[in-house]
C-alpha cells in the first residue's frame, strides 16, 4: 500500500491482477439500502416477512388440523374443507361474496376508465371540484361510507324480497362506489406517461376519435385497467365494514359470515374458509400479472 | 418562376395562444413536388404552422386550402396530407407491419390491397425484414422510418415532417437527410418539413421559409437566403456573419460609401442587384467568415480600397482557433475590438500555412462579398 500512495501510476501497473481487483473493491463504498452487505437490512427483512406471513401460515396450517379447537395439532385432515362446503349458510355467502365483486369488477372498471379519461382529455368548469369529489371515497373513514350507506338505503328502501342476484343490490352499489375512485387513479397515472403525439397520429392517418381510443388509447392503457379490475376485486370480495352496514340476513358475504362465526368460535372451519379467500386472491393477482406482463415496457415512443 | 397552381395556400393565418401571437399575419404558397422548410428557432410558430396545417390547431384568422381545396375548418383525419411526428409517434403495441396499416385499416380498405401497399411502403423505406418487429425491438432510425412509411402508405397529398431528424444521431441524421431527399424525389409528392437546424434546411429544402415571433421573415432557394439574406436576423441565423454597424456617407456612380466605425470609409459597388438604401442612414455591413482571407503581411486593400487595389483589407491579431478538421474557425481581434471571424479551409496536411494563436494578420475580402443590410 505505501508503495501505491508514494508512486501511484506505477504501483497500479505492477500490482498483480488479484489484488488489483481487491484494491479495486475496497474502493467502493456500501449503498445505504444495499441489501446484500447489510446484515441489519437483512434483518429488518427477515423479521418484516416472518410478521406478515407467520399468521398466515399458521391460519392456512390449522385449517387441516384434525380438532375442534384451534390450538393443538392433532393430526392432518381435510374434513374441515367439507363440512365448510356442506354449511349451507357459509357457502351461500361465498356465492354471494364471489358475485358481488364480479359485477363489481365489470362496472368499476369500466366507470373507474370513464372517469381518467374525461379528467385526462378534457377542461370544464369545476373539474377541480369532480376531481376531489372523485377520490373522496378513498380518503373517506370506511366506517362513516358504511353509516351513510345505511342511511342512504333505509330512505330509499332495502332490496329485501328481490329474487337473487337483485337481492344484493344494495351491497354492489355500495362497493362500486368505493371501489371505482381507485380504479381512476390507477388508469389515470397510467395516462400520464401517454404521449399525446399518438392520439395525433392515429387520428392523421384518418381514424376517428371513437378509433383512436379503441385502437390507440384503450390497448395502451390496459396494464393500468387490468391492474385497476384486480383492485376493484378484491377490495369487494374482502370488503368486511361498508358490507356489514349493508347486508341484511339473507344477505350475507363471506368476510360478514366468518365474522360471525368467529364471534361464537374459532373453529377449523373458519381457517378452510379464509384459505379459499387467500387462495382465490392470490390466483386473480398472479392472473393479472401474467395479463400485464406482455406490454409491460410500456411506451417507446414517448417523449 | 413559373405559374403553378400552388398545392397549399396560407392567407392571412394568424393564432394566438392566449397573448402570445404564435402565427401572426402568415401568408404562403407552396408548389407541388416541392421539398419546402419551416426554419426557425424555437418558439418561432413554424411547429404550430405544421400543425395547423395538419388540422390540429385552428386558425384564429385566416384560411388554408389544400390541393385548392378550402380545409380551414376540416379534420385532421379527413386532410390529404399526413404528419412524421418529433417523437415518430409508433405505436408500440403493434408491430411494424400493423403500425405501417394502420392508416389503410381504420378506412376500411380491402385487405388485399392494404398487404401489397403496406410491402410497397415497407420496400421504399427498407423495413421488409422488420415487419414482424415491435417498435421496441427498434432503433430510432428504423422507428423514423416507420413513421414515414406510415404516412407515405397513405398517399397523401402533402408529407408533413416535424424536426424528423432531431433525436437521431449526427452520422445517421446526415444519411437520412439524403435518404429523404431521394424518397421525395420517387414518391414526388410535396415535403413541407419543420426544422431549427439551417443546415438541415439548406441541404435538403428546394425552398425555406425562415421564421421569427411568428412572421416570415424571408422566403429564398438556400443559395439565395445564404447569399442574400434580406435582414440581420436571417443573416445571422443561417450561418455565421460578421456584423459591423455603419451609416452611409457618400455616393458616386455605381458606388456608394460607408463609413463603418473601426473600418473607415468603404466603398461598394452598387450593382449587384442588392436593394441600396436610397437615403443615408444607419446600415449592417456583413461578410461571411468564408469569404474572408487571411495574409501574413499587410496586403490587399492596404491602401483604404478606395482605388487601385479593390479588396477591402484591415489588420488584426489571432485570438482563438477553433479547429474542425476540414476547417478552422479563426477568430481575430481587430484594432476597433471587434471580433472577426474567418474560415481556412485545411487544404494540406502540414500546418506551415496556417496561422497561430497571437499572429498578427492582415485581412481581406471582396468588396462583392459584402452585404448591407437596411433591416
Amino acid at each position: 500500500m505505501a508503495n501505491l500512495q508514494t508512486h501511484p501510476a506505477e504501483g497500479e501497473r505492477r500490482v498483480p491482477k488479484g489484488r488489483a481487483e481487491r484494491v479495486r473493491r475496497r474502493r467502493v463504498p456500501i449503498g445505504p439500502l444495499e441489501y446484500c452487505r447489510r446484515w441489519w437490512l437483512q434483518l429488518i427483512v427477515g423479521t418484516t416477512f416472518l410478521l406478515l406471513y407467520a399468521p398466515i401460515a399458521t391460519l392456512v396450517a390449522f385449517s387441516f388440523n384434525d380438532s375442534r379447537r384451534n390450538i393443538v395439532w392433532r393430526g392432518f385432515t381435510f374434513d374441515y374443507y367439507v363440512k365448510a362446503w356442506n354449511n349451507q349458510s357459509l357457502f351461500d355467502a361465498f356465492v354471494n361474496s364471489l358475485t358481488i365483486a364480479v359485477i363489481n369488477t365489470a362496472v368499476s372498471t369500466v366507470l373507474g376508465v370513464l372517469a381518467a379519461l374525461l379528467l385526462w382529455r378534457f377542461r370544464f368548469p369545476g373539474k377541480a371540484v369532480y376531481e376531489g369529489f372523485t377520490a373522496l371515497p378513498i380518503v373517506i373513514p370506511e366506517i362513516c361510507m358504511g353509516v351513510a350507506m345505511m342511511a342512504f338505503f333505509a330512505r330509499v328502501g332495502w332490496p329485501t324480497g328481490l329474487p337473487w342476484p337483485l337481492n344484493l343490490s344494495n351491497i354492489t352499489i355500495s362497493h362500486i362506489a368505493f371501489s371505482f375512485p381507485f380504479v381512476a387513479v390507477i388508469v389515470r397515472g397510467r395516462l400520464i406517461g401517454f404521449n399525446r403525439e399518438l392520439e395525433d397520429a392515429s387520428k392523421d392517418l384518418g381514424a376517428s376519435e371513437w378509433q383512436t381510443l379503441r385502437h390507440i388509447v384503450l390497448p395502451y392503457l390496459r396494464p393500468g385497467v387490468v391492474a385497476g379490475a384486480l383492485i376493484a376485486f378484491t377490495l369487494s370480495l374482502d370488503d368486511f365494514i361498508i358490507t356489514f352496514f349493508t347486508s341484511g340476513p339473507d344477505t350475507i358475504t363471506l368476510p360478514v359470515k366468518i365474522f360471525s362465526m368467529v364471534r361464537f368460535s374459532v373453529t377449523p372451519e373458519v381457517n378452510a374458509a379464509s384459505t379459499v379467500l387467500i387462495i382465490i386472491t392470490v390466483i386473480a393477482t398472479v392472473a393479472a400479472t401474467r395479463l400485464q406482463a406482455p406490454t409491460r415496457r410500456g411506451n417507446p415512443g414517448g417523449g | 418562376m413559373e405559374q403553378v397552381a400552388p398545392i397549399i395556400s396560407i392567407q392571412g393565418v394568424t393564432k394566438r395562444f392566449g397573448a402570445v401571437v404564435a402565427v401572426d399575419d402568415v401568408a404562403l404558397d407552396i408548389r407541388p413536388n416541392e421539398f419546402f422548410a419551416l426554419l426557425g428557432p424555437s418558439g418561432c410558430g413554424k411547429t404550430t404552422l405544421l400543425r395547423m396545417l395538419a388540422g390540429f390547431e385552428t386558425l384564429d384568422e385566416g384560411t388554408i386550402s389544400i390541393g385548392g381545396k378550402d380545409m380551414t375548418d376540416v379534420a385532421p383525419n379527413r386532410r390529404p396530407v399526413n404528419m412524421v411526428f418529433q417523437s415518430y409517434a409508433v405505436f408500440p403495441h403493434m408491430t411494424v407491419f400493423e403500425n405501417v396499416a394502420y392508416g389503410l385499416r381504420v378506412v376500411r380498405t380491402p385487405s388485399s390491397e392494404i398487404d401489397s401497399r403496406v410491402r410497397e411502403a415497407l420496400e421504399m423505406t427498407q423495413l421488409n425484414d422488420f415487419a414482424g418487429r415491435k417498435p421496441d425491438q427498434l432503433s430510432g432510425g428504423q422507428r423514423q422510418r416507420v413513421a414515414l412509411a406510415r404516412a407515405l402508405v397513405k398517399r397523401p397529398q402533402v408529407l408533413l415532417l416535424d424536426e424528423p431528424l432531431s433525436a437521431l444521431d449526427a452520422k445517421l441524421r446526415e444519411a437520412m437527410q439524403l435518404e429523404l431527399v431521394r424518397l421525395q424525389n420517387s414518391v414526388g409528392i410535396t415535403f413541407i418539413i419543420v426544422t431549427h437546424d439551417q443546415n438541415e434546411a439548406l441541404s435538403m429544402a428546394d425552398r425555406i421559409a425562415v421564421m421569427e415571433g411568428g412572421k416570415i421573415r424571408q422566403i429564398a432557394r438556400p443559395s439565395e437566403l445564404y447569399e442574400f439574406p434580406n435582414c440581420r436576423f436571417v443573416a445571422d441565423f443561417i450561418g455565421k456573419m460578421n456584423l459591423f454597424e455603419g451609416r452611409i456617407a457618400g455616393r458616386e456612380s455605381g458606388k456608394i460609401g460607408i463609413e463603418v466605425a473601426g473600418l473607415g470609409q468603404l466603398w461598394l459597388p452598387t450593382d449587384d442587384g442588392g436593394a441600396m438604401p436610397a437615403q443615408a442612414g444607419d446600415v449592417g455591413i456583413a461578410v461571411r467568415p468564408e469569404k474572408v482571407r487571411l495574409h501574413r503581411e499587410a496586403g490587399p486593400g492596404a491602401g483604404g480600397g478606395a482605388a487601385g487595389d479593390h479588396r477591402i483589407g484591415l489588420p488584426g491579431k489571432v485570438h482563438q482557433i477553433a479547429y474542425y478538421g476540414d476547417t478552422s474557425h479563426v477568430f481575430i481581434t481587430l484594432e476597433s475590438g471587434q471580433i472577426l471571424s474567418a474560415n481556412l479551409q485545411n487544404e494540406a496536411r502540414s500546418a506551415a500555412h496556417s496561422v497561430a494563436v497571437g499572429e498578427d494578420v492582415w485581412c481581406s475580402w471582396d468588396p462583392g462579398d459584402v452585404l448591407v443590410l437596411t433591416t
